[in-house]
């Protein structure tokens, strides 16, 4: 017996019953908004035994049959859940065009590894030529993963029975840079969560994994050619990630169409670099003419520190498989180079005037060794605004600026004929109290002065959680369902940018997000304006993780 | 506390054993054991941890000898949390003295965060504590009605604040979609019970009782009208001209007493808003029947019944501060919990808290530990230095100061991030309730606040990374066992 129930019931049974019924539905929206969409009132009802069947044109790409086997589990657990989530009684379940039994895939082509010019258009075609029959159509594998995760998305409990509108979609996404950054070196993260969230990327079809994987307080990226680098600048033995480890998590990324991108950021943030990487590699800082015991960047003087990048990175481009590195180049400080009489020397010698020059050289350094291992490379923006000469193939990656002056950074970048992403406005780490999501929805990447071309090279985006405040704890809480925001900006159409209408739709995403165990905090709307927003009908429990869908 | 260089290693299979002349209270089994896990939980940890080398250890301690002059089954308003704590010199007894078994709950929790490596070995060092706390009512309120909290969520909630040495868990409950079962609920008491924590339950009325509407019946909430004098279909407070509404209160109130044994209950009585009152022509009726001239002498009308209510269910009360600022008459054994943060009209929170206790009321302060306003960073410093009897008044009026209350209300809050939220964040409240007043320095707390936070991960609680900002201190980026929600903490709870 529910507490209370026999004094509260009573004359306000029907009230109860309302109230407790969902006062929103589930309506099938997909998350992010496919670019065509066509939804009808015909519905069929879904077969818990659904089969998904390849064509018998299509290639067996290798990825195919994890892919089939996590949305069969994703789907069932909507069968779970279907009695908690019901629409009301609107149609009767008898009234079904028909029962889906089969998801039929066809691919065009096989491309293994997810990349640059991955494709990842796919069509969804429900209820017909058949309604038992769903006909999904992909250029390759990546578009069976956005297409599957949208008609999953797409379930919705009719009747309490889990079934899905007559539909037509085509979709594509806007832009083929679509990333998150995650921060492993001021908090390290456990597999466990950066595994999820992979996963969480991929349901909000999000395909780059940005892994700021070292920075000035810890270096955990295991390295076996130089092993000293996170024997001597990890936390502890615990905080490391091995090479074994990382290419699992590529693996699992992957089978998920992300991307994983490594960033080694230099010649600045490298302080835990310097147990490491020996006596010349960071810079001495002098004061008053002596050395005062504090390091600063890389030294880039000493030939042998340009010698231990390209071991590193000969090694990096085997564990990482992405054609991109991120090579870093943020906020590099002067103050201690300036202090270096070695420095003052060599730059005398070499005809170096300014320091952003002398940054240019090590740049340059870097930038050779990515050429010589065939990797394109990304950097932060100071490498373009300090005048370091970059190469036309280089991205770069906008973050200053938030209060909109990045827009200013984009088209001087653009205009320069480089390829840029832009960050700056996305960084979820600065949270407020409240509801954000809308600020990080309205961004638009081509919104500056530039020209259709300039337009162009706007590769996409990247959200970012830095790691100042989060680790294993909190960091799904925090990005989720804030950076589905981002997804939805990132994926589709230009003209999807309204926040009154995405509401409802995010707060049945992060509703279904909870419900496949991923921790999406409460962060759509001010329950005490809007009550329905106080709840999902399926309420996460942070100690049971036996319905986790990872 | 004196604590000296010399220690003793401790051994896993510590034993708990009462003293001949202790009092054998039903929650020690229970107790031991979860403090034996506890200890093993930090055993495992520790073998990672940076380890101090210095001399051999004079002594093993394989056993804590415990001796409780006195059960007191259940927690209230009196219990005696007091507590002593003796490792002396080459002995293998640990011997904890208690008043009530609520001080070996604190003393136990004490021991365990004690232990740290030395050579690699659990040690602890030679100590003696003499602990009691400063005040008597330590705080915390979560809100089930913003959004709902799993059960799970709450009892490891509760755990936390156990271990944090806090002792009252305000339950803010009143939404009626989100009554759980009333098992669960006395289940959830019973596992509070064990841990020494109070459960105090807020039923807010008049006001924030829209949801109660649907279920109460037709006269339960006032009707608002239009300028034009015609019902505007919404809804405000509960209507206090009708005798049923004060029944129907009875009858839950009722219920309440005996599904929550705590003597105090909750009558909230928060933010009223006076407009839909103001509105109804029958209410303007009753009050021009009834000479009555202001709003606050309706509201006094119903907060007077809700207080007679619980006189007659023998409960003592606990009311928000604006039943007291609105002139509202209260009884003098009510306390008042200071909650005003308005920021567009700023109330000097030590002005409430100067009145109410001059008034001769008891007071708790609030507003100033609202944990559910986020920011950017690092905030827990603020918590900390927070001093509830920083308010001119004299002895007497201090020492009616009960305490505080931590609250993350549930706007923003679910199953996904209240522990992550709340903790370490509410630590630094806890440590201003319990310890003394001259224990206020961050700088001295930042380090013992930061192993503290490890300490909780290693129990399995997700507390979050908010000591410091780590780009300026980079030691605070890690704790030597990181948390994995994967890894199976049942049992350290």
């Amino acid at each position: 017996m529910k507490f209370l129930s026999a004094f509260f019931l009573g004359n306000a049974l029907t009230n109860a019953a309302d109230r407790f019924l969902p006062p929103w539905q589930y309506d099938g929206t997909v998350w992010p908004l496919p670019q065509s969409m066509a939804v009808t009132q015909e519905f069929q009802i879904l077969d818990a035994n659904i089969q998904f069947v390849l064509t018998p044109e299509s290639p067996q790409c290798d990825i195919i049959p994890d892919i089939f086997q996590r949305y069969q589990d994703l789907i069932r657990s909507h069968f779970k859940i279907a009695s908690s989530s019901s629409k009301k009684l609107k149609f009767s379940a008898s009234s079904a065009a028909g029962i889906i039994d089969t998801i039929e895939v066809k691919i065009i082509n096989c491309e293994n590894y997810p990349s640059q010019n991955m494709n990842e258009s796919y069509t969804l075609q429900v209820g017909s030529p058949t309604p038992e029959k769903v006909e999904l159509t992909a250029s390759a594998e990546w578009g069976v993963i956005h297409g599957l995760e949208s008609f999953t998305q797409m379930i919705h409990n009719i009747d309490y029975r889990p079934s899905v509108n007559s539909t037509m979609i085509t979709d594509w996404p806007r832009f083929p840079f679509r990333g998150f950054l995650i921060d492993t070196s001021r908090h390290y993260l456990p597999i466990s969560v950066i595994k999820a969230q992979i996963t969480a990327l991929s349901w909000n079809k999000m395909n780059i994994l940005h892994w700021h994987i070292v920075d000035l307080q810890s270096f955990p990226y295991e390295s076996q050619v130089l092993p000293e680098l996170s024997f001597l600048g990890s936390y502890t033995p615990l905080h490391v990630y091995t090479i074994h480890e990382i290419k699992d998590i590529i693996e699992f990324a992957r089978l998920r169409g992300v991307r994983v991108v490594p960033e080694f950021d230099t010649p600045g943030h490298t302080d835990a670099w310097g147990p490491g990487g020996g006596p010349k590699f960071l810079t001495p800082c002098y004061r008053n003419g002596e050395p005062d015991g504090s390091h600063g960047p890389i030294n880039p003087i000493y030939q042998e520190n340009y010698d231990l990048m390209r071991k590193l990175f000969t090694e990096v481009n085997e564990v990482f498989r992405d054609s991109y590195l991120h090579l870093g180049g943020d906020e590099v400080p002067f103050g201690c180079w300036k202090s270096n009489p070695d420095i003052t020397a060599y730059m005398a010698k070499n005809n170096l005037t300014t320091y952003a020059q002398l940054e240019q050289v090590w740049v340059q350094g870097m930038v050779d060794i990515a050429h010589d291992l065939k990797k394109n490379y990304v950097v932060w923006e100071e490498v373009f605004v300090n005048g370091v000469k970059i190469s036309n193939e280089t991205v770069v990656e906008v973050w200053k600026g938030r209060s909109g002056t990045w827009k200013d950074t984009m088209n001087a970048v653009t205009k320069s004929g480089h390829k840029a992403i832009l960050a700056s406005p996305w960084y979820l780490n600065i949270i407020s109290y409240g509801v954000d999501w809308e600020g990080y929805y309205v961004i638009e990447p081509t919104d500056f002065n530039g020209t259709a071309e300039q337009n162009k090279l706007v590769m996409g985006g990247s959200a970012a959680m830095w790691g100042e405040f989060v680790d294993g704890t909190n960091i799904l809480q925090r990005i989720w369902p804030r950076a589905s925001a981002v997804a939805e900006r990132l994926w589709s159409d230009k003209s999807v940018n309204q926040p009154g209408p995405a509401r409802w739709r995010l707060n049945e995403w992060r509703c279904k997000m909870l419900a496949r165990g991923l921790p999406a905090q409460p962060a759509i709307q001010n329950p005490n304006v809007n009550p329905n927003f106080g709840y999902c009908p399926y309420p996460f429990d942070p100690f049971n993780n036996a319905h986790y869908l990872f | 506390m004196k604590v000296s260089e010399s220690f003793s290693t401790v051994d896993p299979n510590i034993q708990f054993i009462l003293s001949a002349d202790s009092e054998h209270c039903d929650i020690l089994n229970d107790l031991f054991e979860r403090y034996q896990n506890l200890i093993r939980s930090h055993f495992k940890s520790l073998v990672y941890s940076y380890s101090k080398k210095y001399g051999d250890p004079s002594g093993h301690v394989d056993t804590v000898e415990v001796t409780v002059k006195n059960c007191e089954v259940v927690p209230s308003q009196s219990m005696n949390e007091s507590y002593s704590l003796d490792i002396e010199e080459g002995s293998n007894f640990v011997k904890l003295n208690a008043e009530a078994e609520w001080g070996v709950i604190r003393g136990l929790e004490s021991f365990a965060q004690m232990i740290h490596p030395i050579n690699y070995a659990p040690s602890v060092n030679t100590t003696t504590i003499t602990d009691f706390p400063r005040f008597q009512f330590r705080g915390f309120l979560i809100d089930t009605s913003r959004h709902y909290l799993p059960i799970s969520a709450i009892k490891a909630h509760i755990s936390a604040l156990s271990w944090n040495k806090f002792n009252v868990l305000h339950w803010h409950i009143v939404d009626l979609e989100s009554f759980p079962y009333e098992s669960e609920i006395k289940d959830i008491i019973e596992y509070a019970r064990q841990r020494g924590i109070r459960v105090v339950p807020e039923f807010d009325t008049p006001g924030h009782t829209s949801s109660w509407g649907p279920g109460a019946g037709p006269n339960f909430l006032t009707r608002c009208y239009d300028q034009d004098g015609n019902p505007d279909g919404t809804l405000g407070p509960i209507n206090p001209i009708y005798a049923e509404n004060y029944l129907l209160m009875k009858r839950l109130l009722t219920e309440v007493a005996q599904v929550f044994e705590d003597a105090y209950l909750h009558l909230g009585g928060d933010e009223v808003p006076f407009g839909c009152w103001k509105s109804n022509p029958d209410i303007t009726e009753y009050m021009a029947a009834n000479n009555m001239t202001t709003y606050p002498q309706l509201e006094q009308q119903w907060v007077q019944g809700m207080v007679e209510i619980a006189e007659s269910l023998k409960k003592h009360y606990v009311v928000w501060e604006e039943v007291f600022v609105n002139g509202v008459k209260i009884n003098n054994n009510t306390v008042v919990e200071q909650m005003l943060v308005d920021l567009e009209e700023p109330r000097q929170l030590n002005t409430t808290m100067e009145a109410v206790t001059k008034s001769g009321h008891k007071a708790l302060l609030a507003s100033p530990w609202y944990l559910n306003y986020i920011s950017y960073g690092v905030d827990w410093q603020k918590y900390y230095v927070e001093e509830p009897t920083a308010f001119n008044g004299t002895e007497e009026q201090k020492k009616l100061v009960m305490g505080g209350s931590t609250a993350m209300w549930g706007e923003y809050v679910d199953g996904t991030n209240l522990l992550q939220r709340t903790w370490p964040r509410a630590s630094a409240v806890a440590e201003r309730l319990w310890s003394a007043k001259e224990v206020r320095s961050t700088q001295t707390a930042l380090p013992r606040l930061n192993e503290w936070r490890c300490r909780m991960l290693v129990r399995g609680l997700p507390a979050e990374p908010a000591i410091a900002n780590i780009n300026l201190m980079p030691e605070y980026g890690y704790c030597p066992t990181p948390y994995d929600h994967t890894n199976d903490y049942s049992g350290h709870f």
